[in-house]
Protein backbone atom coordinates (compact mmCIF):
# COMPACT_ATOMS: atom_id res chain seq x y z
CA UNK A 1 0.00 0.00 0.00
CA UNK A 2 1.70 3.24 -1.25
CA UNK A 3 1.16 6.18 1.54
CA UNK A 4 -0.81 9.41 0.99
CA UNK A 5 0.92 12.80 1.27
CA UNK A 6 -1.78 13.53 4.21
CA UNK A 7 -0.87 10.76 6.72
CA UNK A 8 3.15 10.02 5.71
CA UNK A 9 4.02 11.02 9.23
CA UNK A 10 1.87 8.70 11.05
CA UNK A 11 2.66 5.54 12.61
CA UNK A 12 -0.69 4.00 13.22
CA UNK A 13 -3.63 4.37 11.08
CA UNK A 14 -5.88 5.85 14.47
CA UNK A 15 -6.12 6.12 17.83
CA UNK A 16 -8.75 5.79 21.17
CA UNK A 17 -9.50 7.89 23.30
CA UNK A 18 -12.49 9.73 25.13
CA UNK A 19 -15.34 12.26 24.10
CA UNK A 20 -14.59 15.53 26.24
CA UNK A 21 -17.16 17.67 24.96
CA UNK A 22 -17.88 20.19 22.19
CA UNK A 23 -17.31 23.94 21.88
CA UNK A 24 -16.96 26.40 19.35
CA UNK A 25 -13.58 27.84 17.85
CA UNK A 26 -13.32 31.25 15.47
CA UNK A 27 -10.73 31.08 12.74
CA UNK A 28 -9.03 34.11 11.91
CA UNK A 29 -11.35 35.25 9.35
CA UNK A 30 -13.58 35.41 12.58
CA UNK A 31 -15.87 32.31 10.98
CA UNK A 32 -17.02 30.21 14.13
CA UNK A 33 -17.76 26.44 13.59
CA UNK A 34 -19.13 23.95 15.83
CA UNK A 35 -16.05 21.35 17.25
CA UNK A 36 -15.63 17.97 19.08
CA UNK A 37 -12.80 17.88 21.63
CA UNK A 38 -11.17 13.78 22.01
CA UNK A 39 -8.61 13.18 24.35
CA UNK A 40 -6.74 10.55 22.29
CA UNK A 41 -4.41 9.09 24.80
CA UNK A 42 -1.57 8.45 25.72
CA UNK A 43 -2.31 5.44 24.05
CA UNK A 44 0.47 2.32 25.37
CA UNK A 45 1.05 -0.48 23.08
CA UNK A 46 0.08 -3.62 24.61
CA UNK A 47 0.64 -5.96 22.20
CA UNK A 48 2.28 -6.28 18.41
CA UNK A 49 0.61 -8.79 16.66
CA UNK A 50 2.40 -10.65 14.08
CA UNK A 51 1.47 -12.49 10.64
CA UNK A 52 3.20 -15.80 12.43
CA UNK A 53 1.35 -15.78 15.58
CA UNK A 54 -1.76 -14.07 15.09
CA UNK A 55 -2.61 -14.30 11.31
CA UNK A 56 -2.70 -10.68 10.67
CA UNK A 57 -0.35 -7.58 11.59
CA UNK A 58 -1.90 -5.06 13.94
CA UNK A 59 -0.86 -2.90 16.96
CA UNK A 60 -3.01 -3.20 19.87
CA UNK A 61 -3.28 -0.02 22.31
CA UNK A 62 -5.19 1.33 25.29
CA UNK A 63 -6.38 4.20 26.09
CA UNK A 64 -6.88 5.55 30.16
CA UNK A 65 -6.97 4.05 33.35
CA UNK A 66 -8.71 1.21 35.30
CA UNK A 67 -9.46 0.68 38.60
CA UNK A 68 -7.19 -2.25 39.45
CA UNK A 69 -10.42 -3.31 41.65
CA UNK A 70 -12.35 -3.63 38.29
CA UNK A 71 -9.79 -5.65 36.36
CA UNK A 72 -10.37 -9.49 35.91
CA UNK A 73 -7.20 -11.80 36.25
CA UNK A 74 -7.11 -11.89 32.79
CA UNK A 75 -6.90 -8.47 32.14
CA UNK A 76 -4.20 -8.60 34.51
CA UNK A 77 -1.99 -11.06 32.79
CA UNK A 78 -2.16 -9.80 29.59
CA UNK A 79 -0.99 -6.01 30.77
CA UNK A 80 1.31 -7.02 32.51
CA UNK A 81 3.03 -8.52 29.20
CA UNK A 82 3.93 -5.57 28.22
CA UNK A 83 4.03 -3.51 31.75
CA UNK A 84 1.16 -1.44 31.46
CA UNK A 85 -1.50 -0.14 33.72
CA UNK A 86 -4.86 -1.76 32.65
CA UNK A 87 -6.80 0.79 30.47
CA UNK A 88 -10.82 1.30 30.26
CA UNK A 89 -10.44 0.54 26.58
CA UNK A 90 -8.56 -1.25 24.28
CA UNK A 91 -8.49 -1.25 20.01
CA UNK A 92 -6.14 -2.59 17.23
CA UNK A 93 -4.95 -0.20 14.76
CA UNK A 94 -2.99 -0.71 11.60
CA UNK A 95 0.91 0.35 11.25
CA UNK A 96 1.38 2.91 9.14
CA UNK A 97 4.88 4.27 7.60
CA UNK A 98 8.50 2.74 8.50
CA UNK A 99 8.59 4.08 11.62
CA UNK A 100 9.59 1.30 14.97
CA UNK A 101 6.76 0.66 17.55
CA UNK A 102 7.95 -0.81 21.14
CA UNK A 103 5.84 -2.81 23.55
CA UNK A 104 4.93 -0.45 26.33
CA UNK A 105 5.26 2.45 24.00
CA UNK A 106 2.99 5.64 24.60
CA UNK A 107 2.24 7.25 20.88
CA UNK A 108 1.19 10.41 21.29
CA UNK A 109 -1.78 12.33 18.93
CA UNK A 110 0.91 14.23 17.17
CA UNK A 111 2.49 11.09 15.81
CA UNK A 112 -0.81 9.68 14.27
CA UNK A 113 -2.84 13.10 13.34
CA UNK A 114 -2.39 16.12 12.21
CA UNK A 115 -4.17 19.55 11.30
CA UNK A 116 -5.79 19.33 7.70
CA UNK A 117 -5.76 15.46 8.16
CA UNK A 118 -9.67 13.85 7.54
CA UNK A 119 -10.66 11.11 10.38
CA UNK A 120 -13.69 8.82 10.79
CA UNK A 121 -14.63 8.83 14.71
CA UNK A 122 -16.79 6.00 15.78
CA UNK A 123 -18.33 5.64 19.08
CA UNK A 124 -21.92 4.01 20.94
CA UNK A 125 -24.58 6.65 19.66
CA UNK A 126 -26.66 8.32 23.10
CA UNK A 127 -29.33 5.06 23.49
CA UNK A 128 -32.82 6.74 22.99
CA UNK A 129 -34.76 3.06 24.21
CA UNK A 130 -38.06 1.69 22.10
CA UNK A 131 -38.45 4.77 20.24
CA UNK A 132 -41.75 5.35 18.07
CA UNK A 133 -41.70 5.55 13.87
CA UNK A 134 -41.83 9.32 14.19
CA UNK A 135 -39.00 9.92 16.43
CA UNK A 136 -37.03 6.95 15.21
CA UNK A 137 -37.99 7.24 11.41
CA UNK A 138 -39.01 10.53 10.93
CA UNK A 139 -42.85 9.66 10.00
CA UNK A 140 -45.02 12.51 9.63
CA UNK A 141 -47.80 11.48 11.85
CA UNK A 142 -51.09 11.29 11.45
CA UNK A 143 -53.30 15.12 11.47
CA UNK A 144 -54.30 16.70 15.11
CA UNK A 145 -57.70 17.02 14.02
CA UNK A 146 -60.69 16.19 11.66
CA UNK A 147 -61.42 13.17 13.09
CA UNK A 148 -58.30 11.24 14.14
CA UNK A 149 -58.78 10.01 17.24
CA UNK A 150 -56.37 7.81 19.19
CA UNK A 151 -54.55 7.34 15.88
CA UNK A 152 -51.51 10.30 16.25
CA UNK A 153 -48.21 8.75 15.96
CA UNK A 154 -48.92 5.34 14.15
CA UNK A 155 -46.99 4.27 11.61
CA UNK A 156 -50.14 3.36 9.13
CA UNK A 157 -50.32 0.34 6.82
CA UNK A 158 -47.70 -2.27 6.75
CA UNK A 159 -48.69 -3.80 4.02
CA UNK A 160 -51.44 -5.35 1.82
CA UNK A 161 -53.71 -8.27 1.62
CA UNK A 162 -53.68 -11.87 1.11
CA UNK A 163 -50.98 -10.79 -1.52
CA UNK A 164 -48.28 -11.07 -0.35
CA UNK A 165 -49.65 -12.11 2.67
CA UNK A 166 -46.77 -10.57 4.52
CA UNK A 167 -44.36 -8.10 6.06
CA UNK A 168 -41.68 -6.58 3.61
CA UNK A 169 -38.59 -7.33 4.98
CA UNK A 170 -36.91 -3.83 6.73
CA UNK A 171 -40.28 -2.45 7.00
CA UNK A 172 -39.54 0.57 9.50
CA UNK A 173 -41.76 0.41 12.96
CA UNK A 174 -40.79 0.71 16.30
CA UNK A 175 -37.78 -0.36 18.10
CA UNK A 176 -34.74 0.44 19.86
CA UNK A 177 -32.88 3.50 18.45
CA UNK A 178 -29.34 4.63 19.19
CA UNK A 179 -26.79 2.66 21.63
CA UNK A 180 -25.09 1.41 18.73
CA UNK A 181 -22.15 1.72 16.94
CA UNK A 182 -22.12 4.82 14.68
CA UNK A 183 -19.09 6.39 12.82
CA UNK A 184 -19.40 9.32 11.27
CA UNK A 185 -16.66 10.08 8.06
CA UNK A 186 -14.64 12.23 7.08
CA UNK A 187 -14.53 15.43 9.42
CA UNK A 188 -11.76 17.26 9.63
CA UNK A 189 -9.01 18.01 11.45
CA UNK A 190 -9.08 21.43 13.62
CA UNK A 191 -6.74 21.53 15.77
CA UNK A 192 -3.92 19.57 17.98
CA UNK A 193 -3.85 19.83 21.54
CA UNK A 194 -0.36 18.22 22.32
CA UNK A 195 0.20 19.16 25.91
CA UNK A 196 -3.15 17.58 26.38
CA UNK A 197 -3.24 14.72 24.36
CA UNK A 198 -6.20 15.94 22.77
CA UNK A 199 -7.62 16.57 19.05
CA UNK A 200 -10.11 19.37 18.03
CA UNK A 201 -12.49 17.74 14.90
CA UNK A 202 -15.08 19.95 13.41
CA UNK A 203 -18.57 18.83 14.07
CA UNK A 204 -20.12 16.42 16.40
CA UNK A 205 -18.83 13.04 16.62
CA UNK A 206 -21.31 9.64 18.78
CA UNK A 207 -22.26 9.50 21.91
CA UNK A 208 -22.49 11.09 25.24
CA UNK A 209 -19.19 13.43 26.89
CA UNK A 210 -17.04 10.78 28.55
CA UNK A 211 -17.80 8.51 25.59
CA UNK A 212 -15.11 6.10 24.13
CA UNK A 213 -14.28 6.65 20.79
CA UNK A 214 -12.12 5.88 18.13
CA UNK A 215 -10.57 8.08 15.62
CA UNK A 216 -8.72 6.70 11.86
CA UNK A 217 -7.54 8.35 9.17
CA UNK A 218 -10.44 8.82 6.84
CA UNK A 219 -11.35 5.78 5.17
CA UNK A 220 -11.93 6.75 1.68
CA UNK A 221 -8.74 8.59 1.79
CA UNK A 222 -7.06 5.74 2.16
CA UNK A 223 -8.61 3.23 -0.14
CA UNK A 224 -7.61 6.57 -2.55
CA UNK A 225 -4.30 6.18 -1.64
CA UNK A 226 -3.88 2.24 -1.86
CA UNK A 227 -4.86 2.54 -5.42
CA UNK B 1 -16.97 22.10 31.73
CA UNK B 2 -14.16 19.73 31.57
CA UNK B 3 -11.22 21.52 31.57
CA UNK B 4 -8.92 20.75 28.54
CA UNK B 5 -12.01 22.54 26.69
CA UNK B 6 -12.07 25.29 29.51
CA UNK B 7 -8.30 26.08 28.11
CA UNK B 8 -9.03 25.97 24.21
CA UNK B 9 -11.33 28.46 24.72
CA UNK B 10 -9.38 30.71 27.04
CA UNK B 11 -7.14 30.83 23.54
CA UNK B 12 -9.78 32.80 21.87
CA UNK B 13 -10.75 35.18 24.59
CA UNK B 14 -10.11 38.65 23.87
CA UNK B 15 -9.76 41.43 26.92
CA UNK B 16 -9.10 44.40 24.83
CA UNK B 17 -13.21 44.92 24.92
CA UNK B 18 -15.10 47.27 27.31
CA UNK B 19 -17.82 45.94 29.38
CA UNK B 20 -21.11 46.07 28.33
CA UNK B 21 -24.62 45.73 29.23
CA UNK B 22 -27.96 45.37 27.78
CA UNK B 23 -29.68 48.54 27.46
CA UNK B 24 -26.38 50.12 26.17
CA UNK B 25 -26.29 51.99 22.80
CA UNK B 26 -23.18 50.97 21.13
CA UNK B 27 -21.19 51.87 18.52
CA UNK B 28 -19.12 49.20 16.84
CA UNK B 29 -16.12 49.13 13.99
CA UNK B 30 -16.94 45.94 12.53
CA UNK B 31 -14.17 44.60 9.62
CA UNK B 32 -15.92 43.49 6.76
CA UNK B 33 -14.34 41.88 3.81
CA UNK B 34 -15.49 43.28 0.12
CA UNK B 35 -13.87 41.58 -2.50
CA UNK B 36 -10.15 41.56 -2.00
CA UNK B 37 -10.54 44.67 0.26
CA UNK B 38 -11.48 44.89 4.03
CA UNK B 39 -12.85 47.61 5.47
CA UNK B 40 -14.50 49.03 8.31
CA UNK B 41 -17.99 48.91 8.48
CA UNK B 42 -19.54 50.90 11.58
CA UNK B 43 -23.06 49.64 13.32
CA UNK B 44 -24.45 51.70 16.11
CA UNK B 45 -27.56 50.55 18.11
CA UNK B 46 -29.18 49.56 21.37
CA UNK B 47 -27.94 46.00 22.66
CA UNK B 48 -31.46 43.73 23.21
CA UNK B 49 -29.59 40.60 24.29
CA UNK B 50 -26.56 39.32 25.60
CA UNK B 51 -25.53 35.46 25.85
CA UNK B 52 -23.16 34.55 27.87
CA UNK B 53 -21.06 31.63 27.52
CA UNK B 54 -16.55 31.67 27.63
CA UNK B 55 -15.33 32.14 24.26
CA UNK B 56 -19.03 31.31 22.39
CA UNK B 57 -20.50 34.64 24.07
CA UNK B 58 -22.66 36.70 22.00
CA UNK B 59 -24.39 39.75 21.77
CA UNK B 60 -27.75 41.26 19.33
CA UNK B 61 -27.54 44.97 18.39
CA UNK B 62 -30.71 46.56 17.27
CA UNK B 63 -30.84 49.60 15.33
CA UNK B 64 -33.55 51.15 12.93
CA UNK B 65 -32.48 52.20 9.89
CA UNK B 66 -34.52 53.65 7.36
CA UNK B 67 -37.43 53.02 9.39
CA UNK B 68 -36.45 49.23 9.08
CA UNK B 69 -35.83 47.68 12.09
CA UNK B 70 -31.89 45.46 11.68
CA UNK B 71 -30.53 43.25 14.27
CA UNK B 72 -27.38 41.56 14.20
CA UNK B 73 -25.61 39.20 16.60
CA UNK B 74 -21.90 39.29 17.21
CA UNK B 75 -19.65 37.04 18.91
CA UNK B 76 -18.50 38.79 21.76
CA UNK B 77 -14.69 37.63 21.16
CA UNK B 78 -14.57 37.52 17.11
CA UNK B 79 -11.37 39.00 15.72
CA UNK B 80 -13.52 40.89 13.04
CA UNK B 81 -14.72 42.84 15.77
CA UNK B 82 -12.25 46.39 15.18
CA UNK B 83 -13.82 48.18 18.36
CA UNK B 84 -16.76 48.52 20.95
CA UNK B 85 -17.65 52.34 21.54
CA UNK B 86 -20.24 51.97 25.01
CA UNK B 87 -22.07 55.34 23.93
CA UNK B 88 -24.23 55.35 26.94
CA UNK B 89 -26.38 53.36 29.31
CA UNK B 90 -29.72 52.99 28.91
CA UNK B 91 -32.41 52.18 32.33
CA UNK B 92 -33.83 48.98 31.59
CA UNK B 93 -35.60 46.64 34.01
CA UNK B 94 -35.26 43.19 32.16
CA UNK B 95 -32.05 40.97 30.46
CA UNK B 96 -33.89 40.74 27.15
CA UNK B 97 -35.28 43.56 24.98
CA UNK B 98 -36.91 41.99 22.95
CA UNK B 99 -40.38 44.21 23.80
CA UNK B 100 -38.70 46.97 21.65
CA UNK B 101 -39.57 45.08 18.34
CA UNK B 102 -42.95 46.50 18.84
CA UNK B 103 -42.25 50.24 19.67
CA UNK B 104 -41.24 52.69 17.51
CA UNK B 105 -40.50 56.52 17.58
CA UNK B 106 -40.33 57.86 21.54
CA UNK B 107 -41.70 55.11 23.41
CA UNK B 108 -38.60 52.77 21.87
CA UNK B 109 -36.06 54.91 23.49
CA UNK B 110 -34.46 54.00 26.90
CA UNK B 111 -33.86 56.27 29.42
CA UNK B 112 -30.08 57.09 30.05
CA UNK B 113 -28.24 55.74 33.51
CA UNK B 114 -24.83 58.23 33.09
Amino acid sequence: MSKSSLDERAVLTGLIGMKLGMTQVGDDSGRVRAVTVIQLGPCMVTQLKTAETDGYEAVQVTYGRKKPIRTTSAERGHFAKSEVAPGIATREFHRRGDGEIKLGQAIAVGEVFKPGDLVDVSGVSKGRGYAGVIKRHHFAGFPGSRGTHEYFRHGGSIGNRSFPGRVRKGLRMAGQMGNERVTIVNLPVIDILADENAIVVGGAVPGADGGIVTVRHAAKLRRQAAE
Amino acid sequence: MNSVIQKLEGRSLRSDLPEIRVGDTVRLQVKVVEGEKERIQPFEGVVIRINRGGSRAAFTVRKVSYGIGVERIFPLHSPRLEKIQVLNHGKVRRARLYYLRKLSGRSARLNTTS
